[in-house]
C-alpha cells in the first residue's frame, strides 16, 4: 500500500541561523493511504507546523516530504492536491456559502453550472442544503465548520488536513461532529490528517496517531497501543492520565528497575501491599470515585467502583493492580 | 447614578463646542448671497444670486478648477497604488526595517506642510526642475500615500489572515487570490482612502504654493483673493464649491468604511 | 483513476506564484520598491536638499546662492529680528495648544462618556467633518466673522456690549485695531482650525478610562473636582499630549493664517515663504525650516517618553 504522506528526517527552524528555534526536529513519519491520522501534542509541540508543512505554508529547513510518493519540495500550496479545514475556518466573508464551496472549482476553471451542481452535492453531504445563499457571518460555529469541510472536500483532495477541527465548538456539538467526521471519512476513503491537543478526541477518532513533544515524535501507533503501552513518561502522562511509576517503585511492585505506567482503572486500593501511602484526594465521578494515594514522592490514582466503601482522606492504604497491568516503558 | 448622566453644564458646553465647529462654515454660504460687494458687512444688506452667474462667467476660476481636479485625480491615483503596495507588504510579515518604513510614510503629514513645501521647492531648485502640473502632483501624492495606507492597513488587519492561505489552499494562484479575495475585501477601504486623499489634495494650499510656480489651483486662486480681494462674494461662491468638493468625498468615505465594519461584524 | 497528488502548473501565473512561494522576499521587495523609491527619492531627497541648502549662504552683493558649506546662515537666525520670529511662533503655538486643550475637553469628555448611539455618530462626524474639510474655507469664514464690519461687531452692538469688545481690543499686545488685525483674532482662528486634531486623541484616551474607576473614586469620597484632578486628568494626559503634537506642529508651520488674520507680525512659516519667494534667499528659508523640525523632534521624544503614542 502506498503511503499518503511521508516525512523523511524533516526539520523546520525558525528565527536566526545562530540561535534557531526547532519547531520540528528530525521527524520521520509515514501516514498510510486512507488513514484517519491524528497529530496529538501540547501547544508548541510542532504538530501544527507539521500540518503546515504538508499543506505547503511552511517549507522544511531540511529533509524531504512526499505526498503519494512525490517530492513536494518545489510545489507551492495551490498546486498540491491537499486541502485544509482551518482552525478559524477562514471562510471568505464577502461570498455566500455556495460561492465559498465552489471557490476551488472556480479557480480551476470549471463552468458555473457544473461547479454549483457540485457545491450543492457537497452542501447536502454536510446537511446544509438550504444554506447556499447565506453569508458566513449568518451561520453558527458548527455550520461554519461544515461549510469549511464542504469547501475543502469539493476539490476531492488526496489528503484532507484538519487543524484543531473541533476546538471552537461546544462540548455537545463536538461529540456529534466526531461521529460525523469519522463516518464521512469511512465513506469518502480520503486520507484525513488532523491536529489536536485533546487526547480524548485523538483516541476516539483516529485509527493511528503520532504524539508530539518538543518538535519530535514521542510515539506513533494505534490508539490502543499508545494508551495501553506508552513508550515514554511524557506519553503516559499526556495521553492516558496514567500513573507514572518511578524505577524504584516498579521494582518494589515486582518489575525491573525502570519507569513504568499503570492505568487508574486497573488499579484498586487494598489493605496491604508492597507500597503504601496516604489518601490525599477523593473525586466522585458517577460510576466510580477517583482516589489519589500519596506514596512518598509519587501520586498513584485508583478507581473505586461505586458501591464499595470509600476510605477517609488521611487514612493509610496500599494498592494492587490486575496482573499484566504494570506496563514497563522502553523510553525515558 | 452620577456617572450615567452628564451635568447640564457639560451638555451645553459640548453642544456649543460642536456648533462652534460648524457655524462659521454656514456663514460662507450666507455671504455668497449678499448684495454687499466691498465689505463683509453683517447682516447682509440684501440677498442676490448674481454672484453665481458672475463666478460662472470667470475663465480664471474654470482654469483653476480644472487644474485642481487634474492634480487631485492623478495624485489620488498614484497614492492609491503606492499606498496599497505598502500596506500589502506591511500586512504580510515582520521584516527588518518595518518600523523605519512606517515612520517614513508618516513623516510627510507629521512634519508641518511648510517643511514639505520648502523641501520640494529647494530640491526642484537644486535640480533645475521647472514648475509644472507634475511638480504639484509630486508633492500631493507624497502626503496622500499615508491616507490610503492608513485606511488599507486597518482593513488588512481586520481581514482574517487565514483567508489568503485558504484561497491558495483551494488552488488559487497569487493573482487569483488577489483578484477574488483581497480586492473585494479591501475595495471599500481603498475607495475610502482614495476619497479622503482626493479631498485632501483638492483643498491643499500650503505645499502647493511652493510647488506651483505661476499656476493657480482653486485654493491658490482663493488665497490670492483673500490677500487682495476683488469681488468678495465671488470668492464665497468658490469657497462653497471647494467645501462641497471636499465634503462629498469625505461623507462617502465614512459611508464606505461604516459599511465595511458592518459586514465584518454580523453581515447584512 | 484518482487525481494526482500534484497538480501541474497551468501557465505563467502559476509558475510566478511558485516563484513567490519559494522566495517570499522577492514578493516583498516587488511590493515595497515603488513606494520606497517614491518616498525615498521625492521626500527624503527633498529633505536632504533642504538640509544641504541650509548650510549654504547667499552672496550679499549679487544675491546669488553660494554653494559652499558654512554656518553663517544659521548664525543669522540668532539676529534679534529673526530670533523674535522664532520666539513669537513658539509662544503662539503653545498658546494655541493650551487653548485647544481647554476647549476640546468638554466635547471630548461628553463624546467619550455620555454620547450613545446616534449622538455618538453625530459627535464623531461633527468632529471629523471639520477636520477633513477645506482648511482655506475655514480660515476664510473667520475673516468674515472677525472683520471690523463683521458678525462679532454686529453681535456686540446688538447686545450693547460694544464697550466690552473695545476694552478687549484696547488690551496691550493681544489687542489691535480690530479682531481681524490682532493676535487675539489670529489665536481664535488657529484654535478653531486645529481643535479637531485635539478632540479625537483626547476622546480616544478618555474612552479608555473605565467607568468603574470613576465610581471607585466617588465611592472613596472624592468630590467631582478631586476626581477630575486626580483620576480623569492624569488618564487623559496621553491623549492631550498626542493632540498637542498636532496642534503645536500645525501652528508652528502655518503661514496662511498669520498672512490673512493678524497684525502682519512675522512667523516662521511666513518667513520661510517670503524668503524663498520674493527675497530669493533659499538658504535662510531652509535654515528657518529646520527650526520647527528640531523643535518637533525634541517634542516627539518627550511625548514618547510620556506614553503619548499609545493614544494615537
Amino acid at each position: 500500500m502506498t503511503s499518503a504522506v511521508e516525512f523523511a528526517s524533516v526539520t523546520r527552524h525558525f528565527g536566526s541561523a545562530s540561535a534557531p528555534i526547532k519547531a520540528v526536529d528530525g521527524v520521520d513519519l509515514t501516514i498510510a493511504e486512507g488513514a484517519f491520522f491524528a497529530m496529538l501534542g501540547p501547544s508548541g509541540s510542532g504538530k501544527t507546523t507539521c500540518l503546515r508543512l504538508i499543506s505547503g505554508f511552511e517549507s522544511p529547513s531540511s529533509g524531504v516530504i512526499r505526498i503519494f510518493g512525490e517530492d513536494v519540495s518545489a510545489t507551492p500550496p495551490h498546486l498540491r492536491n491537499v486541502n485544509t479545514v482551518f482552525q478559524d475556518y477562514a471562510l471568505f466573508p464577502h461570498m455566500n456559502v455556495r460561492d465559498n464551496v465552489a471557490y476551488g472549482l472556480m479557480v480551476k476553471g470549471m463552468s458555473r453550472s457544473a461547479r454549483y451542481a457540485r457545491a450543492e452535492e457537497m452542501l447536502s453531504l454536510v446537511k446544509l442544503s438550504s444554506y447556499g445563499d447565506r453569508k458566513p457571518g449568518q451561520l453558527s460555529g458548527g455550520q461554519r465548520q461544515r461549510v469549511a469541510l464542504a469547501r475543502a472536500l469539493v476539490n476531492e483532495p488526496r489528503v484532507l488536513l484538519l487543524d484543531e477541527p473541533l476546538g471552537a465548538l461546544d462540548l455537545k456539538l463536538r461529540e456529534a461532529m466526531q461521529d460525523e467526521l469519522k463516518a464521512l471519512q469511512k465513506r469518502l476513503r480520503i486520507t484525513f490528517v488532523f491536529v489536536t491537543h485533546d487526547q480524548h478526541e485523538a483516541l476516539s477518532m483516529a485509527d493511528s496517531l503520532a504524539v508530539f513533544n518538543d518538535g519530535r515524535i514521542a510515539q506513533i501507533g494505534t490508539p490502543e497501543q499508545i494508551y495501553a503501552a506508552p513508550r515514554t513518561r511524557f506519553v503516559a502522562d499526556f495521553v492516558g492520565s496514567s500513573n507514572v511509576v518511578p524505577p524504584a517503585m516498579t521494582a518494589a511492585l515486582g518489575g525491573p528497575v525502570q519507569w513504568s505506567s499503570l492505568r487508574p482503572e486497573a488499579t484498586s486500593l487494598a489493605a496491604t501491599g508492597p507500597v503504601t501511602g496516604t489518601i490525599t484526594a477523593l473525586r466522585y465521578q458517577g460510576s466510580s470515585t477517583r482516589a489519589v494515594l500519596r506514596c512518598g514522592e509519587t501520586d498513584i490514582a485508583a478507581l473505586i467502583p461505586t458501591g464499595q466503601p470509600i476510605p477517609e482522606i488521611g487514612s493509610t492504604r496500599a494498592f494492587t493492580f490486575a496482573p499484566g497491568a504494570l506496563h514497563v516503558m522502553a523510553g525515558e | 447614578m452620577r456617572s450615567d448622566r452628564a451635568s447640564p453644564l457639560l451638555k451645553i458646553t459640548a453642544t456649543l463646542g460642536l456648533l462652534f465647529l460648524h457655524v462659521p462654515i454656514l456663514l460662507i454660504f450666507l455671504y455668497a448671497f449678499t448684495t454687499e460687494e466691498r465689505t463683509y458687512q453683517f447682516p447682509p444688506p440684501g440677498l442676490t444670486t448674481q454672484w453665481f452667474a458672475a463666478a460662472w462667467a470667470r475663465p480664471d476660476i474654470w482654469e483653476a478648477l480644472a487644474l485642481s481636479l487634474k492634480v487631485a485625480l492623478i495624485a489620488t491615483f498614484l497614492a492609491m497604488i503606492l499606498g496599497t503596495l505598502v500596506s500589502a507588504a506591511m500586512s504580510r510579515a515582520k521584516f527588518f526595517g518595518r518600523e523605519q518604513i512606517t515612520l517614513l510614510i508618516l513623516l510627510p503629514i507629521a512634519l508641518p506642510g511648510v517643511i514639505t513645501g520648502i523641501s520640494l521647492r529647494s530640491a526642484f531648485g537644486l535640480m533645475d526642475i521647472p514648475f509644472s502640473t507634475w511638480t504639484i502632483i509630486l508633492g500631493h501624492a507624497t502626503f496622500c500615500i499615508v491616507i490610503v495606507y492608513n485606511n488599507a492597513v486597518a482593513r488588512f488587519r481586520r481581514l482574517s489572515g487565514g483567508v489568503m492561505e485558504a484561497s491558495a489552499d483551494l488552488g488559487a494562484n497569487a493573482f487569483q487570490s488577489f483578484w477574488y479575495i483581497l480586492l473585494p475585501n479591501l475595495g471599500t477601504a481603498l475607495l475610502a482612502g482614495g476619497m479622503l486623499a482626493f479631498a485632501l489634495s483638492f483643498d491643499e494650499v500650503i505645499v502647493t504654493t511652493f510647488t506651483a510656480g505661476q499656476q493657480a489651483t482653486l485654493p491658490i486662486w482663493m488665497l490670492e483673493e483673500l490677500i487682495r480681494p476683488r469681488q468678495r462674494p465671488v470668492t464665497n461662491v468658490v469657497a462653497m464649491v471647494v467645501f462641497a468638493a471636499t465634503v462629498v468625498p469625505i461623507l462617502l468615505a465614512f459611508y464606505l468604511t461604516r459599511n465595511g465594519s458592518e459586514t465584518a461584524g454580523a453581515g447584512k | 483513476m484518482t487525481a494526482p497528488a500534484i497538480i501541474p502548473a497551468r501557465g505563467p501565473a502559476d509558475r510566478l506564484t511558485a516563484l513567490f512561494w519559494r522566495r517570499p522576499r522577492l514578493l516583498l521587495a516587488l511590493l515595497l520598491t515603488p513606494p520606497l523609491l517614491w518616498l525615498g527619492l521625492v521626500y527624503l531627497g527633498s529633505l536632504a536638499a533642504l538640509l544641504l541648502q541650509s548650510f549654504y549662504s547667499i552672496d550679499e552683493f549679487s544675491g546669488r546662492v553660494v554653494p559652499e558649506f558654512t554656518l553663517k546662515t544659521y548664525a543669522e537666525l540668532l539676529r534679534p529680528s529673526n530670533y523674535d520670529v522664532i520666539i513669537r511662533t513658539v509662544l503662539m503655538s503653545a498658546a494655541v495648544t493650551i487653548g485647544c486643550a481647554i476647549l476640546a475637553f468638554p466635547i471630548a469628555y461628553f463624546a467619550a462618556r455620555y454620547a450613545r448611539g446616534r449622538w455618538k455618530a453625530i459627535f464623531y462626524l461633527g468632529v471629523m467633518l471639520p477636520l477633513w474639510s477645506s482648511y482655506l474655507v475655514k480660515v476664510y469664514a473667520w475673516k468674515l466673522i472677525l472683520a471690523k464690519e463683521g458678525i462679532i461687531t454686529w453681535v456686540a452692538s446688538a447686545t450693547h456690549t460694544t464697550p466690552v469688545l473695545d476694552a478687549i481690543l484696547a488690551l496691550p499686545i493681544i489687542g489691535g485695531n480690530s479682531l481681524s488685525t490682532s493676535y487675539l483674532g489670529m489665536f481664535a482662528v488657529f484654535v478653531y482650525v486645529w481643535i479637531p486634531y485635539m478632540i479625537l486623541p483626547m476622546q480616544a484616551a478618555l474612552e479608555r478610562v473605565p467607568t468603574s474607576m470613576l465610581e471607585a473614586s466617588a465611592d472613596l469620597g472624592a468630590t467631582r473636582a478631586q476626581t477630575f484632578r486626580t483620576v480623569i486628568l492624569p488618564l487623559a494626559l496621553p491623549g492631550i499630549i498626542a493632540g498637542s503634537i498636532f496642534t503645536f506642529s500645525l501652528t508652528m508651520g502655518d503661514y496662511i493664517i498669520p498672512q490673512i488674520v493678524g497684525n502682519s507680525a512675522n512667523f516662521i512659516g511666513m518667513a520661510v515663504y517670503q524668503l524663498q519667494g520674493t527675497a530669493g534667499n533659499i538658504p535662510l528659508a531652509a535654515a528657518f525650516a529646520v527650526v520647527p523640525i528640531v523643535i518637533m523632534l525634541i517634542y516627539l521624544t518627550l511625548a514618547k517618553r510620556a506614553g503619548a503614542f499609545d493614544a494615537l
